[in-house]
């Protein structure tokens, strides 16, 4: 290379590579420039040594300052969490009526239980928490349980047939399979039920009569339902278990029974209380 | 065929660096440069100090970037994220101008307001200042040895462009808190240690760019000069040599000796002072050039020789492609400033700049967003009627506490709009108190009662109503099913 070839043209050397009979000028790049690629490259090199990188036969090479992902992950994590009770500070000890009146203490609540509830409720409840056959909808204004702030807040703590000392766990009974009704006073009954709430069913005397008699110390005499006992109200458009007589009586012949588990000791106090206040808020609360 | 060749000189892969010693220079775009300079800095470093009454718990900074916040302050007006195209309509015209800049006179940015230009010039002049306002003796002073004297110099001139450095990083951080606040905290080694970062980092970009980078930003880094020689045409004005006057060049001796005797000779006298004077080194006689960024010094430089030899001045001067053709066919010169692309930067400046001064002016200062609920679309209550959920913002862009009235129209005959929240009633509408110059995020729902003819899926609209009757709509939908 110690002779050049010179474009006449702009007076600058040649690299001495054609291409059709064009030729690359030789515009020299600056030397710094040269300097910053060589500080770049050591500069990655760096890489190897303060991050984990090498593959070795049973392990990796863990990086000087032994960085990891899922650490730095759990550190945000428990300081977002640090930090988001830090500005809920009392909400622990504060009455359920008084979060609800607190800005402060309701916009923690609200996202806290929203969280929680698709961590924790969803599965049975829908991530809508519209419920399903069997699993009921926890948007709508029909509550087996009591539907005020209090009566949500009990039921997430203690549950429902769960087994916990303070659940509640009333059953109805199997008023076909165990012979308390024959069939014919099942379907009877059912038509009666059904028909409180559809104009479209005859109800009769005597289906109202086995009612009164078998099924209004729980569900009440005019059928609206006990929420200490946790009977539905059977006159309103909600069914859990599915409308319809058919639907009925499948349910007084052998009755099938929802199991809520207990929330106490599985999540910390200041989501369970931000569960109910979450749910009492999606509208249907009392 | 004949090659021509070139020594080892002209076969290098990479180029040494060249270290240019710009000589001290007066004239008339010396005192423009310096003036720009002085109004430039002037504006960037007491800005942040300039305070502006925006009413009690506002912040009182005239130009402030809020981002804990989410707010940027400018005198009267005051940008709220969600406004972020006004940001983007300012950026807009700015390039706009830019083009038109270039359509007039060429490199305009480069040469007089680009802060790699502004800067690199002020660290000049401290060179000039400390040592010496001779080039060659600065160039000596670099050549020579290791002195007592040289060391003091170089000491002197680095902590004078440290200081100069520092003082840019830290006026810079000043225009994202409260000026005076922030530098007391920084006296006192309070602030947060995101602004002793920043200050650092642009201390140092400031030193390394205007210290030592310098013409090299505009050569191999800036990709402006490579767009503006594609964006520029024959009737812009350029720093231009006229070369029609100058060639063939010469001592002034034997130009005149020329001259006398009736043969061809230029004005051009060949002292190298428009070179010597140059920030980046460039000999504007071998016409444009990409290394040139038109500051105009070299018009200064050769007018002072031209007047000291009796000559006419300009010989370096603005000029552009057109007249210089013309010049060579004989003919008088022409000057057009008004040509479609001028005309059309213009209007677009003034259409952008219209628009966004007209939105600005009338824009509301509440605003209301609502979301329908994704899931459920609607709950059947017992009784049988249809229940819809919206998140509803409502935001308050002034400085006192509002009280707004939310009503909804378009639904059904007999339905209820109502909210969790706190809030008070009018009739159908919920009354809803704002917080100053902030937003507020309800739950709102509405019922419509069972069996009613009119419940069906259908659009609606929410009405946001402050004190003043001002109103905001917003369209939705109520969903049954």
């Amino acid at each position: 290379m110690a002779q050049q070839e010179l474009d006449h043209l702009s007076g600058q050397t040649t690299t001495g590579h054609e291409w059709d009979g064009l030729k690359e000028l030789n515009t020299p790049l600056p030397k710094w420039w040269l300097y910053v690629f060589y500080v770049c490259i050591v500069w990655a090199i760096g890489y190897w040594f303060v991050y984990p990188s090498w593959p070795l036969v049973s392990d990796y090479t863990k990086g000087f300052f032994g960085p990891s992902m899922r650490s730095a992950a759990i550190a945000d994590y428990e300081g977002g969490n640090a930090a988001r009770l830090a500005n809920a500070s009392g909400l622990a000890d504060a009455p359920l009526d008084k979060i609800k009146s607190t800005p402060a203490f309701l916009e923690f609540a609200m996202a806290n239980g929203k969280a929680a509830f698709g961590d924790n409720c969803a599965p049975c409840h829908g991530s809508g928490a519209t419920g399903g056959p069997g699993f009921p909808n926890l948007q709508d204004d029909d509550w087996m349980w009591g539907g005020k702030l209090e009566d949500i807040y009990q039921t997430i703590r203690f549950g429902i047939r769960s087994g916990n000392d303070k659940m509640r766990d009333m059953t109805m009974p199997n008023f076909g399979k165990d012979g308390i009704l024959t069939k014919e006073q099942v379907a009877d009954v059912a038509t009666y039920v059904m028909s409180l709430s559809d104009t479209a069913v005859k109800g009769t005397d005597s289906g109202k009569q086995l009612f009164a008699d078998n099924c209004a110390s729980c569900h009440g005499e005019d059928a609206k339902g006990n929420i200490e006992m946790g009977a539905p109200n059977l006159t309103d458009k909600i069914w859990l278990y599915g409308s319809g007589v058919a639907a009925v009586e499948v349910q007084v012949n052998q009755p099938k029974h929802g199991v809520m588990p207990a929330w106490e000791g599985r999540l910390d106090p200041i989501t369970i209380k931000s569960l109910a206040v979450y749910i009492h808020s999606l509208g249907g609360g009392k | 065929m004949s090659v021509e060749t070139a020594g080892d000189e002209g076969s290098k892969l990479y180029a040494d660096h060249k270290k240019i010693y710009p000589a001290a220079v007066a004239g008339t775009f010396r005192r423009l440069k310096w003036a720009i300079l002085g109004l430039g800095m002037a504006i960037y470093y007491f800005l942040p100090f300039v305070r502006w009454d925006r009413g009690v718990g506002q912040p009182d900074q005239a130009v402030l970037i809020d981002l804990p916040g989410r707010r940027f302050y400018f005198f009267f007006i005051e940008i709220w994220p969600q406004e972020v195209y006004y940001v983007t309509g300012l950026l807009i015209v700015a390039a706009f101008v830019l083009f038109l800049m270039n359509a007039l006179a060429g490199r305009v940015w480069c040469g007089y307001l680009c802060p790699q230009t502004v800067w690199t010039d002020l660290y000049f002049a401290v060179e000039r200042l400390v040592e010496g306002a001779d080039r060659r003796k600065r160039q000596l002073l670099d050549d020579g040895p290791w002195t007592l004297r040289k060391v003091g110099r170089k000491v002197t001139k680095h902590a004078l462009w440290i200081l100069i450095a520092w003082w840019t990083g830290g006026a810079w951080v000043l225009y994202f808190a409260d000026a005076p606040t922030l530098v007391k905290d920084l006296a006192t080694l309070q602030a947060p240690l995101v602004a002793y970062m920043w200050i650092a980092a642009l201390t140092f970009s400031t030193y390394l760019m205007a210290g030592f980078a310098r013409e090299q930003v505009c050569i191999y880094m800036c990709p402006w000069p490579r767009i503006q020689a594609a964006l520029t045409d024959e009737w812009a004005y350029n720093v231009s040599y006229r070369a029609d006057r100058g060639e063939p060049r010469g001592s002034l001796k034997q130009n005149r000796k020329l001259r006398a005797a009736g043969e061809p000779a230029g004005d051009c006298v060949d002292c190298g002072q428009c070179v010597a004077v140059c920030p980046t080194g460039t000999d504007i006689r071998l016409g444009p050039q990409l290394s040139c960024i038109q500051c105009g010094l070299c018009i200064d430089a050769c007018d002072t020789v031209m007047a000291k030899t009796g000559q006419p001045t300009r010989l370096i001067a603005y000029d552009n492609d057109i007249n210089i053709d013309r010049r060579e066919r004989g003919e008088a010169e022409v000057h057009k400033f008004i040509r479609p692309r001028t005309v059309l930067y213009a209007v677009l400046i003034a259409a952008i700049c219209g628009l966004m001064a007209w939105k600005l002016g009338t824009r509301a200062t509440i605003g209301l967003n609502v979301l329908h609920d994704r899931n459920p679309q609607y709950v059947l209550n017992s009784d049988g009627s249809i229940r819809n959920g919206y998140t509803v913002r409502l935001l308050n862009k002034i400085a006192t506490t509002q009280q707004f009235r939310l009503s909804i129209k378009g639904v059904a005959h007999g339905s209820r709009l109502e909210t969790s929240s706190p809030a008070g009633r009018d009739d159908h509408a919920l009354l809803l108190t704002v917080e100053p110059d902030q937003t507020r995020e309800i739950r709102v729902i509405v019922t419509s009662p069972a069996g009613a003819d009119d419940v069906k899926s259908r659009g609606v609209t929410f009405v946001l109503r402050d004190a003043t009757g001002q109103t905001v709509t917003t369209s939705d939908f109520f969903k049954a099913p």
